[in-house]
């Protein structure tokens, strides 16, 4: 039980992952996250100002259930999975920490996210606030225009042996570089 | 009745998620630093479960709860719009650390910082619909 508490290894989390992915294509459906973008655009009203958005979001009510049990999910594994007293989670290599020291992003002792973007003191700041919105625009408007993210190209798309999956996941493995390497260090000097 | 199933499909995604760390900003920039296979282990993981799972369902040809013949279309061919929109969607990875299911996972974890990261991707399919038809893909 101990263990569960703990950082779950990646071959249990991967297959588990797998399976999530399986299951939802045995209930006849495809898995994909952001497509529910898509969807919460169109219940928004997206569809008056875009034709993009003018399809019947309802068939999609399925989809929007996944997202709830995966917010209910992650309440479930932050507050009864995991034990506020341990910092021996989210174990980083000593070479990460420096570099993020370098950056003045604190080091993880156990949280998931970085002070230096979720503290209230961090979203009192414009920049800070600049670079969360700026970077969910680029995931929202990079998602829909390769057609999927992490779980319909990465996950799906490539198990089911598909070309345009690997050259979307080529591409976000170009992006994800390029910003990790070049553009994180020049935010944060 | 019929959404209990993909109710219990989403917590089971969203407890793996936060516990292998996935959701994790950290997790993120160590895995585009080459810093720990975790992340990579994960994936490769997940795509071999899934690779094997899909081939055993379409080769026994099994039937889904539909009672339909089990097939996942074919993506569209292109090349510029997986490349170019997937290259794009990496910058916002590696900035904010969140794909889409993480987002939904860490607010429900009360991460509310990630409610802003919500917001912009909603803005960002937006604009993605307006242009879309200006777009190369």
């Amino acid at each position: 039980m101990e263990s569960i508490y703990g950082t779950w290894p990646w071959y249990i989390s991967g297959f588990l992952i797998g399976v999530v992915m399986l299951l939802l294509v045995y209930f006849g459906k495809t898995f994909g996250m952001s497509s529910n973008l898509r969807t919460m655009c169109s219940i928004l009203g997206a569809g008056k100002t875009s034709e993009f958005f003018r399809f019947d979001w309802k068939a999609q009510r399925w989809n929007l259930t996944v997202v709830l049990g995966a917010m209910i999910g992650g309440f479930i594994a932050t507050h009864y999975l995991t034990d506020p007293q341990r910092v021996d989670t989210v174990v980083l290599n000593p070479t990460t920490v420096t570099e993020l020291q370098a950056m003045q992003i604190d080091a993880p002792n156990g949280k998931l996210l970085p002070d230096a973007f979720t503290s209230a003191e961090a979203l009192s700041s414009p920049k800070v606030l600049a670079i969360l919105l700026l970077g969910g625009v680029l995931v929202g408007f990079g998602t829909r225009y390769a057609g999927g993210c992490t779980s319909g190209h990465a996950i799906t798309g490539l198990s089911n042996l598909q070309l345009p999956s690997l050259i979307a996941v080529i591409g976000f493995f170009i992006g994800g570089l390029i910003m990790s390497w070049l553009i994180l260090p020049l935010i944060f000097s | 009745m019929k959404f209990i199933k993909f109710l219990l499909v989403g917590i089971l995604f969203g407890i793996v998620l936060t516990k292998s760390e996935a959701v994790s900003w950290y997790r993120i920039y160590e895995m585009f630093h080459f810093q720990s296979f975790h992340m990579f282990g994960i994936i490769m993981t997940a795509v071999v479960t899934g690779t094997i799972g899909l081939q055993i369902f379409k080769r026994s040809q099994m039937k889904d709860v539909d009672g339909q013949y089990i097939n996942l279309p074919d993506k569209d061919k292109g090349f510029t719009g997986y490349l170019v929109g997937g290259l794009l969607f990496g910058l916002g990875w590696g900035l904010v650390g969140t794909c889409p299911g993480p987002i939904f996972i860490l607010i429900g974890s009360g991460f509310y910082a990630v409610g802003i990261i919500l917001l912009g991707a909603l803005v960002g399919t937006y604009f993605y619909g307006l242009l879309k038809s200006k777009l190369s893909h």
